[in-house]
C-alpha cells in the first residue's frame, strides 16, 4: 500500500509557528493573573526552604566542593524546577486541552501550517513564560543578595533550555495520553524527580548506585547546571548537561510532531 | 498551467481513502470547473467527509491520484491549503478567543498582516452579521451565528476555493436561508464552491452539478435538474393509507403510474402527471388518507438509485 505524507517526516516546524505563539498571547489577554502564580511558586519555596529551613542547616558543600549558605545552594535547583513545571503545565494539561477539546489545532491545520509548526509554536510559548518566570526569580535572587558570581546571567539560558527540553517531552508524552486520568503517570514522576534530584540536599546523601541514577535523571542535569553557573563553578560537566537537555527536546519535538501527524491528518 | 481557467480546479482519478480495512470512499473521479459550485449529495457515511478532508489536504490519499488548482497535496499542502476556506462540519472556533479575535488570528495564520487582518475581520464581521457580536466570547453564540462565524473565518484569505461540510445542518429554517443568501454572493463573486450535505433542498438551492454518493462510490452525477430528468418523473404522487390496508393492495396501484416505491410510511407513485395518477387511485376505489402531488426531487432520485431514503 502507497501512503503519501502530507507533510515531510521530520517536519520541525518553520517560522510560521510564531503565529501559535500570538494566539497564545490573545488568548493571556484576557487571563494574564494565571501566569502570576507560576512566578510566586518558586518564590515560596525559596523563602519558607531556604530562610526558614536554611537557617537551621547554615552552609553546605556547593557544586565546587566549597562551603556556600543554604539559600544560594537551593535558590538554583527551584529556579531549574520552577522551569520544569511551567513547562510540564503548559505542554501537558494545556496541550491536551487544545489537541481533545478545544480543536483549535484541527481548525489551524486547515490553514499553511502544519503539525511541526502547531509543536514548534506551542513549546515556544511555554518557554516565553518560562523564561519571564526565570527572570522573575532572578530578579528575586539579586534582590536577596544571592548572586555571587558573573556566570549568573546564563542561568536564564540554561533555565529556558530545560524548559525546552521537559516541555518537548511533556507535549510527547501527552500526544500517547487517552484521559485525563493518564496525567496521574505524570506527577509520578514529575515529583519525586523534583524532590530527589539533589533540590533540597547534596548528593551525598546517597549511596553510590543511588546517585548514579540521580545524576542521570534530566532535572538534575538543569539542577547542577543551574547551580554552578550560579556559584561560579565552571566545569567541562556543564557542556554534558546542555548536550543532554538539548538532545532530550529535539527527540520529544520530533516525537510531537510525528505524533500530530498521525492523530491530526487521519 | 495551475491557473488556466480550462483546466478543472479539482480533478480526481480513482480516488480512494481507506482506514485500515474500511473503505471510506473507493475510487471516485470528478473534476471541479473555476466558478462552479459543486455538490457532495448522500448520506452520512457515504464518504463524502473524507474526500472533502483529502481536497483540504489534511487527510493523505490511500489510491489514485488527486489534483487541486493543479498541485499534489502530498506535496504542496501548505500552499493549497493557502489559497482554501475549509468550513468543517462541526464548528472547530477557538473557545478561548473572541468573535474578532478569532477571525483576526486565523488570518494571521495565513501569514496576512496586522493591519490586512484588522480590516478583513471588519468586513467579514459585517457580511457575517456579528459585528454587534465582535468582542464576546464564542460560547455562548447561538448556533446559527457559530456557523456564520466559521463561514467568515474560512473567507479571511479569499480563498480560491471553499470547501463546506455539511454547512446548514442543524441550523433552524431562517438560519439556513440567511447562509444560503450569504454562499449565493460568494458565488456570485467567481468563488468556487464545494460542498457535501444530505439535504436536497441545499443541493438544488445551491449547487450547479453534483454527484450523488453512497456507500464510498459515486452512484450518479449531473446538475440537480439532469438528474431529476433521467432518474425520476416528472411528478410524484405521495398516498398515505390507514395501518393495515398497504398489505391488503396487493397488485391494486399497478399501472397507475410508470414507478412504485412503497416506504414504511408512504407509497409514491411516479407519474408525469400526478393529478391523473391520484384520480386514478381513486377511481380503482382505494381511499388512501392523505394524498399529496408534488414535483420530483433529489430525494426522489436518491431513492431510485439506491433504494434508500436520504435521511433516515
Amino acid at each position: 500500500m502507497i501512503t503519501l505524507r502530507v507533510t515531510p517526516a521530520f517536519a520541525l516546524g518553520s517560522r510560521r509557528s510564531a503565529r501559535l505563539i500570538e494566539r497564545n498571547l490573545y488568548v493571556y489577554k484576557h487571563g494574564w493573573m494565571v501566569i502570576l502564580s507560576g512566578f510566586f511558586e518558586p518564590l515560596f519555596y525559596l523563602l519558607g526552604i531556604g530562610f526558614g529551613l536554611g537557617a537551621l542547616i547554615g552552609t553546605i558543600a556547593g557544586p565546587g566542593g566549597e562551603p556556600i549558605s543554604y539559600q544560594l545552594f537551593v535558590a538554583p535547583a527551584l529556579l531549574a524546577s520552577s522551569a520544569m513545571n511551567g513547562a510540564i503545565t503548559e505542554s501537558t494539561f494545556n496541550f491536551f486541552f487544545k489537541l481533545n477539546y478545544n480543536k483549535t489545532f484541527t481548525s489551524i491545520l486547515a490553514t499553511p501550517l502544519s503539525p511541526g509548526d502547531i509543536a514548534l509554536g506551542e513549546l515556544g510559548w511555554a518557554l516565553i513564560r518560562g523564561g519571564l518566570y526565570a527572570l522573575g526569580f532572578m530578579g528575586v535572587m539579586v534582590a536577596l543578595g544571592l548572586v555571587v558570581s558573573p556566570w549568573v546571567i546564563l542561568a536564564v539560558p540554561a533555565a529556558l533550555l530545560l524548559g525546552f527540553a521537559f516541555g518537548a517531552v511533556g507535549m510527547a508524552a501527552t500526544s500517547f495520553m487517552k484521559t485525563w486520568q493518564d496525567f496521574d503517570l505524570i506527577q509520578l514522576v514529575v515529583l519525586p524527580m523534583f524532590l530527589f534530584s539533589g533540590t533540597f540536599y547534596p548528593l551525598d546523601a546517597y549511596p553510590d548506585a543511588l546517585r548514579v541514577i540521580v545524576q542521570l535523571t534530566p532535572l538534575y542535569q538543569g539542577v547542577d547546571l543551574i547551580r554552578s553557573l550560579t556559584v561560579g563553578a565552571i566545569s567541562p560537566i556543564l557542556l554534558f548537561h546542555v548536550a543532554y537537555l538539548a538532545v532530550m527536546g529535539i527527540v520529544g519535538l520530533a516525537i510531537t510532531s510525528r505524533r500530530l501527524d498521525k492523530l491530526l491528518l487521519k | 498551467m495551475p491557473d488556466d481557467p480550462s483546466n478543472p480546479l479539482i480533478r480526481a482519478r480513482g480516488l480512494t481513502k481507506r482506514f485500515g480495512e474500511f473503505t471510506a470512499v473507493d475510487s471516485i473521479d470528478f473534476d471541479v470547473a473555476v466558478g462552479e459550485s459543486f455538490g457532495f449529495l448522500g448520506p452520512n457515511g457515504a464518504g463524502k467527509t473524507s474526500t472533502m478532508r483529502m481536497i483540504g489536504c489534511t487527510s493523505p490519499i490511500t489510491g489514485g491520484t488527486l489534483e487541486v488548482m493543479g498541485m499534489n497535496p502530498a506535496v504542496h499542502g501548505p500552499q493549497i491549503r493557502a489559497r482554501l476556506g475549509v468550513v468543517p462540519q462541526q464548528d472547530t472556533l477557538d473557545s478561548e478567543l473572541t468573535v474578532r479575535e478569532n477571525l483576526a488570528i486565523y488570518g494571521r495564520y495565513f501569514g496576512l498582516s496586522r493591519a490586512e487582518v484588522g480590516r478583513r475581520a471588519d468586513e467579514l464581521l459585517e457580511f457575517a452579521q456579528l459585528t454587534e457580536r465582535a468582542n464576546d466570547q464564542v460560547e455562548p453564540l447561538s448556533g446559527g451565528m457559530k456557523r456564520r462565524l466559521t463561514i467568515a473565518r474560512s473567507l479571511i484569505n479569499e480563498p480560491t476555493l471553499l470547501l463546506l461540510d455539511e454547512p446548514t445542518t442543524g441550523l433552524d429554517p431562517q438560519a439556513r436561508h440567511l447562509l444560503w443568501d450569504r454562499l449565493y454572493r460568494l458565488k456570485q463573486r467567481g468563488v468556487t464552491l464545494v460542498l457535501t450535505t444530505h439535504y436536497m433542498d441545499e443541493a438544488e438551492q445551491l449547487c450547479d452539478r453534483l454527484v450523488v454518493m453512497d456507500k464510498a462510490k459515486i452512484v450518479a452525477e449531473g446538475s440537480p435538474r439532469e438528474l431529476i430528468e433521467r432518474y425520476s418523473t416528472r411528478e410524484v404522487t405521495e398516498l398515505r393509507f390507514a395501518p393495515g390496508i398497504v398489505e391488503t393492495l396487493d397488485g391494486r396501484l399497478d399501472g397507475i403510474a410508470q414507478r412504485v416505491e412503497h416506504l414504511p410510511d408512504r407509497i409514491l407513485l411516479y407519474a408525469d402527471d400526478g393529478e391523473a395518477a391520484a384520480v386514478a387511485v381513486n377511481q380503482r376505489g382505494l381511499k388512501p388518507e392523505t394524498v399529496l402531488v408534488r414535483r420530483s426531487s433529489l430525494e426522489d432520485v436518491f431513492l431510485r438509485l439506491t433504494g434508500r431514503s436520504l435521511i433516515e
